[in-house]
């Protein structure tokens, strides 16, 4: 017990969360932005791996970082869109057609991969993003380290936070996302265009996602694995709802399933010799579950999301 | 002057006619009424006007100025405002931000609250309408919620405003409010369009009338100059036959509610002490607000939730577990509030939907649907309750709502039930088929069924029913003899303002 | 742009959706065969000659169906329910485990014996896994897409620990393994020399038997209602969890044959491989069948000639073989557009 205490206080420790955070931060706000605007985005998994793919693959072929990381959003931009036409337009089944995605977008991924890198046994490497520290912030004791001697990547992600925060509450725009989920007959009561503000926050929603899975080839790791992304959107689904959709709640939510996948792979390094490794690498799905459960019953979905809005239907 | 002139509107949809060359205009300061029954072309006119269709032919101008087709921006910044029947709020905002959607451009970095309290507050005081900008639209009462929707349209300088059914919804009292607000409106320089059905209330609000019928105009009158007969003949196109009352001996109890009490699930209001005695050949109407137990008393009789404490006997017996099979098959007849999701599967065939509240009972046993029997029953209905459809195997989505609606009565009716619980059975439909579902309503009540009519429209409660009760906040008044309460005691009771304790009670 | 319901649907259209679907795969996968500088052409008749080129390639694909057919049908009586289960690659593994459990020479008895008990224990392997999502739904309204594809995580690793585990067999020169199902459950192989197994004529009369269930019992009535409307089920006096718990039984249940189709014909032993994402093509398969149980034997068939035949493909032409995997991606999001354009037409202009 005081071994763990002990732990809890290292700097290593918070860096590892935070590390482990920064993706599932990105993925859950986009998310949540789709889910705000009343669209489930079960091309969450696939689209974090079209990221990790695309973006190291920018850098691979000889681009620079950050273009690596607008590459991955547009990639990922351009699922959300292919999902919008279908479930915002046409009106499909959000959860078909979410699958269909992560179907499409992975295949892709492994296909252009294999593609491109043909024999190899090794995956090829990148120089990925380097960790810089913040003046002043990184010299709180254990904390800053941690949080502040990090990648430019986790730095966007802990603004993110803030700025999605800013625009859903405080800003016109977030106004109407917001109400696209709850009630969009309001919105076009108002003249406002519905398919519109569902299909852009879709597409905002899909670029972050992708970015979250960049960040595991381009900062994390420094290579594309197949299977890399390993229920990492799913577990940012579960997320959203622990967060009851809201961007503070969402960042906090990541860190604490951060801190407790962080403890989990120490605590693999102690206890293998008595426990299968196996055991403590299913606590991140169990938790993500558990977590669930415990929202579950009083989770506020936004009423109008999984629901088609054609226009014109009433009024 | 003309504020708003609408010029030759034509708009069909395939070959159904929806406006049929519709010219109207609405002047300055002025109340019009525009009246029409449902599926008349009402609604399809305010479509067009808001940008959500695209007329045929034709077009609108506000004060003097071609109306952009197609746009809602430019409706609304011509300064017409829309009260919806079905209002279009956000039960988990707040109404201020509500009321500031889309008043804002959407490029706006930042939401200017404060000042939208200021103009909130203003308008609030000049038009005496009182709401409180934080409150979450959930926790508002039906009335505050449609005082929100009349301030979003002031909010954005409407000085057209355009109420759809507004009173539908209100007791008699709340729209004597309503109206006093609306007066008050006209006063300061607005000009409003009043659409209802409901006649008394137009010749009391309005100062000139258009009536619609079959997507035409057919008429024009002064109010001073109409009646309500000919208001009435006017709408419907010949005279309108309501079902005759006739008081009949009333039997033995059917249902008896003994200290009912069901606990609120989400959305919901809980019942207290639910005491109702229900007996043959009796129609019992239940006035009140949407929203103050009706839903819960109905699930109730309907089966799908029991209560929580207290006592429920269905013709003579005390029951405690029981489900919706159990009931229909025991001779309880169930006509759902919501016609179209509640009472019938549309994705599924009309011999399926016949079959839905009896499909054990119906079944080979009870595990091999016996199409052939089910089929040929629908058949048989479809003829007599004369259901317009292509047969029994047509989709159920395919149907108007009346015939959606005779195609539930006929199910439920045919088994000459002893207990009918009606909840709105005729909300929504044309003059038609209301009359004919009252009739059936009636007719089963000679036959010896006992009634609950669950309803929202006060005339539609006082033409049927034999007593009158009035649910509040979850808790029954009544019944009264329906000839020895009026619409002004039943209104007060409605919003809780007057206790029964002045009436004879039975 | 408007959604207008259609009035009615020929027959021929719906019955012609599928096989468009795939055309149109064809058509876009195309495109990545040319980024690969491959004649598309050239590569589309490798891909069929693989599948269906030979006696062999025939039965490769069909055998390769198996899996599918239960997978997919799973899925399909889910679907119609509304039931998202999207964790039958788990189901699946459960399966195999029950198999392996009871097969490599825990009990021994006669071959007829043997195989239904092999099939009847997968069965209810899937079901008992599936029960966690299900009753987290039924109790508790935690939505059951997240629950089941989380879960799939979860069997893997178990197997994984199995494997690396207890159950890994010494004879397998360290690979990770179990022992080998005994003689008298492996399913026989029905055409001489192949590898196609009596699984196929289980997952043929399993498609059959759900095709009477939904089609003429009470059972089907009330998941083909909680399916389009759950209101009006209830009101029906249907109960929603009686029914999703039905479903989830049946669709738990099926997946977990697929596991032992695969472990106890096809393999002959559990390994982490034994499922390339069966449980996630057998989402494909449901949807390209409209979700009819008939229909899914052969979108089954159709897409597991595309796997195969990407295979064969594969070793000839420098394609890698995912190219299977985004055609049948593509087929499963133009079959959902294709089949509301069988029910709805887009109007332009308001």
């Amino acid at each position: 017990m005081m071994e763990l205490f002990e732990m809890m206080l290292t700097t290593s420790l918070w860096a590892a969360v935070i590390r482990i955070a920064t993706p599932l931060i990105f993925a859950t706000l986009g998310e949540l932005i789709c889910e705000r605007a009343g669209v489930l985005n079960l091309g969450i998994e696939g689209i974090m791996t079209i990221g990790a793919m695309a973006g190291w693959l920018w850098v691979y072929q000889g681009g620079d970082l950050w273009g690596g990381i607008v590459f991955a959003a547009i990639v990922g931009m351009i699922f959300g869109f292919i999902h919008s036409m279908l479930v915002v337009y046409l009106g499909l089944s959000q959860h078909v057609s979410g699958i269909g995605i992560t179907l499409l977008a992975s295949s892709i991924s492994y296909y252009a991969y294999t593609l491109l890198i043909p024999f190899s046994t090794t995956p090829p490497k990148i120089v990925p993003f380097s960790a810089f520290e913040v003046p002043i912030l990184s010299s709180i004791p254990v904390l800053g380290q941690a949080l502040f001697h990090q990648s430019a990547l986790t730095y966007l992600s802990y603004i993110l936070v803030i700025i999605t925060f800013f625009v859903l509450y405080k800003m016109p725009i977030g106004l109407t996302i917001r109400m696209a989920g709850e009630n969009p007959v309001a919105n076009e009561a108002q003249g406002i265009n519905v398919l519109l503000i569902r299909t852009g926050a879709v597409m905002v929603g899909s670029a972050l996602m992708a970015i979250g899975g960049a960040f595991l080839t381009m900062s994390a790791f420094d290579a594309f694995y197949f299977g890399m992304i390993n229920g990492r959107g799913w577990i940012c689904i579960a997320l959203v709802i622990f967060a009851s959709w809201r961007p503070g709640k969402a960042f906090l939510g990541a860190i604490l399933f951060a801190l407790f996948e962080a403890l989990q792979v120490r605590a693999q390094l102690i206890g293998a010799d008595v426990i299968p490794y196996q055991i403590f690498s299913m606590m991140p799905y169990f938790l993500s579950i558990l977590a669930m459960m415990l929202v579950a019953r009083k989770a506020a979905y936004p009423k109008a999301l999984l629901i088609p809005f054609r226009q014109g239907d009433r009024i | 002057m003309k504020k708003l002139q609408f010029s030759e509107i034509c708009k069909s949809f395939g070959s159904v006619v929806a406006n049929d060359n519709i010219s109207l205009s609405l002047g300055e300061g002025e109340i019009l009424s525009l009246l029409g029954e449902n599926g008349a072309g009402k609604t399809t006119l305010m479509n067009i006007l808001f940008g959500h269709y695209v007329s045929d032919n034709g077009f609108i101008e506000v004060g003097g100025q071609k109306l952009t087709p197609g746009s809602t921006k430019a409706s609304l910044d011509a300064g017409i405002g829309m009260v919806h029947q079905h209002f279009t709020l956000a039960d988990n905002l707040t109404v201020l931000e509500n009321i500031i959607l889309g008043t804002e451009p959407l490029t706006r970095l930042w939401s200017q609250k404060k000042q939208a309290y200021k103009k909130l507050q203003e308008l609030s005081k000049r038009f005496g309408l009182v709401i409180n900008p934080d409150a979450r639209v959930a926790d508002l009462t039906v009335g505050e919620k449609q005082r929100v929707e009349i301030i979003k349209a002031l909010y954005r300088d409407a000085s057209i405003l355009i109420l759809d059914e507004p009173t539908a919804v209100l007791t008699p009292q709340e729209s004597e409010q309503l109206f006093k607000v609306l007066k008050e409106m006209v006063k300061a320089g607005l000009s409003i369009m009043f659409i209802s059905h409901k006649l008394n209330e137009i010749l009391e609000i309005s100062d000139r009338i258009i009536v619609l019928r079959h997507g035409k105009v057919v008429g024009e009158v002064a109010t001073k100059n109409a009646s309500k007969e000919s208001l009435a003949e006017m709408m419907v196109g010949r005279k309108v036959t309501r079902p005759a009352y006739k008081k009949l001996k009333k039997g033995k109890a059917v249902v008896e509610l003994n200290d009912v009490c069901l606990k609120a699930n989400e959305g919901s209001t809980s019942l207290n002490n639910i005491h109702l005695k229900i007996h043959e050949k009796e129609i019992i109407g239940l006035a009140g607000v949407a929203g103050n137990g009706q839903a819960g008393l109905a699930s109730i009789l309907q089966g799908l939730a029991s209560p929580s404490s207290g006592d429920f006997r269905l013709f003579g017996e005390s029951l405690n577990k029981y489900n919706p099979t159990f009931l229909t098959k025991s001779g309880v007849a169930r006509i759902p509030e919501d016609r179209s999701k509640e009472g019938v599967i549309g994705e599924m065939e009309i011999w399926e939907n016949f079959l839905g509240e009896e499909l054990r009972t119906k079944s080979k046993s009870g595990f091999f649907i016996d199409k052939k029997q089910a089929v040929s029953n629908a058949e048989k209905l479809i003829q007599e309750y004369d259901i317009r459809c292509e047969g029994p195997f047509a989709s159920t989505r395919l149907l108007s709502g009346g015939n959606i609606q005779k195609l539930i009565l006929a199910r439920s009716l045919s088994n000459n039930p002893r207990f009918i619980i009606a909840n709105k059975p005729a909300r929504g439909l044309d003059e038609g088929a209301i009359s004919f579902v009252q009739q059936q309503i009636v007719n089963a009540k000679s036959k010896g069924a006992g009634v609950l009519l669950i309803s929202e429209d006060l005339d539609e409660i006082f033409e049927l029913s034999d007593r009158i009760a009035v649910i509040f906040g979850g808790r029954i008044q009544g019944p009264f003899d329906s000839n020895k309460v009026n619409k002004n005691q039943v209104g007060l009771m409605m919003s809780g303002e007057m206790k029964s304790d002045s009436i004879y009670e039975n | 742009m408007r959604i207008k319901t259609r009035r009615n649907t020929p027959v021929w259209l719906i019955a012609v959706l599928p096989l468009l679907s795939i055309g149109v795969a064809f058509i876009i996968g195309a495109f990545f065969i040319l980024w690969a500088g491959e004649s598309p052409i050239r590569a589309y008749l490798a891909l069929i000659k693989g599948s269906l080129g030979s006696t062999f390639a025939i039965t490769e694909s069909l055998s390769r169906a198996t899996p599918l057919i239960f997978t997919g049908l799973a899925a399909a009586v889910a679907f119609r329910a509304k039931f998202w289960n999207i964790g039958a690659e788990g189901q699946l593994y459960c399966g195999a485990m029950a198999a392996t459990l009871i097969g490599t020479g825990m009990i021994d008895l006669p071959a007829p014996i043997m195989i239904p008990m092999l099939f009847i224990a997968g069965a209810i392997a899937g079901c008992l896994i599936l029960l966690v999502p299900v009753v987290l739904k039924t109790h508790m309204k935690v939505d059951e897409v997240v629950t089941t594809l989380l879960l799939n995580f979860v069997i893997l690793l178990f197997v994984n620990m199995l494997l690396e585990g207890p159950w890994k067999d010494p004879m397998a020169m360290g690979w990770p393994q179990a022992a080998r199902i005994i003689d008298n459950g492996v399913l026989p192989t029905i055409v001489a020399k192949s590898r196609l197994h009596l699984g196929i004529i289980v997952a043929l009369l399993m498609s059959i038997l759900m095709w009477a269930i939904l089609r003429f019992t009470v059972w089907g009535y009330e998941i083909r209602a909680v399916g389009h409307n759950q209101q009006a089920s209830t009101f029906y006096g249907i109960s929603i969890n009686k029914s999703v718990l039905m479903v989830a039984l049946f669709s738990g249940g099926l997946a977990g044959m697929a596991g032992v189709s695969e472990v106890a014909g096809l393999k002959g032993y559990l390994t982490l491989t034994l499922s390339p994402g069966f449980g996630y093509t057998g989402i494909a398969v449901a949807m390209l069948a409209q979700l009819h149980p008939i229909g899914v034997i052969i979108s089954a068939i159709f897409l597991a000639a595309i796997y195969v035949g990407a295979d064969a493909m594969s070793r000839t032409i420098d394609i890698p073989n995912y190219i299977a995997d985004i055609l049948v991606a593509i087929s499963l999001l133009s079959v959902l557009v294709g089949a509301m354009l069988t029910r709805y037409r887009i109007v332009w202009g308001k």
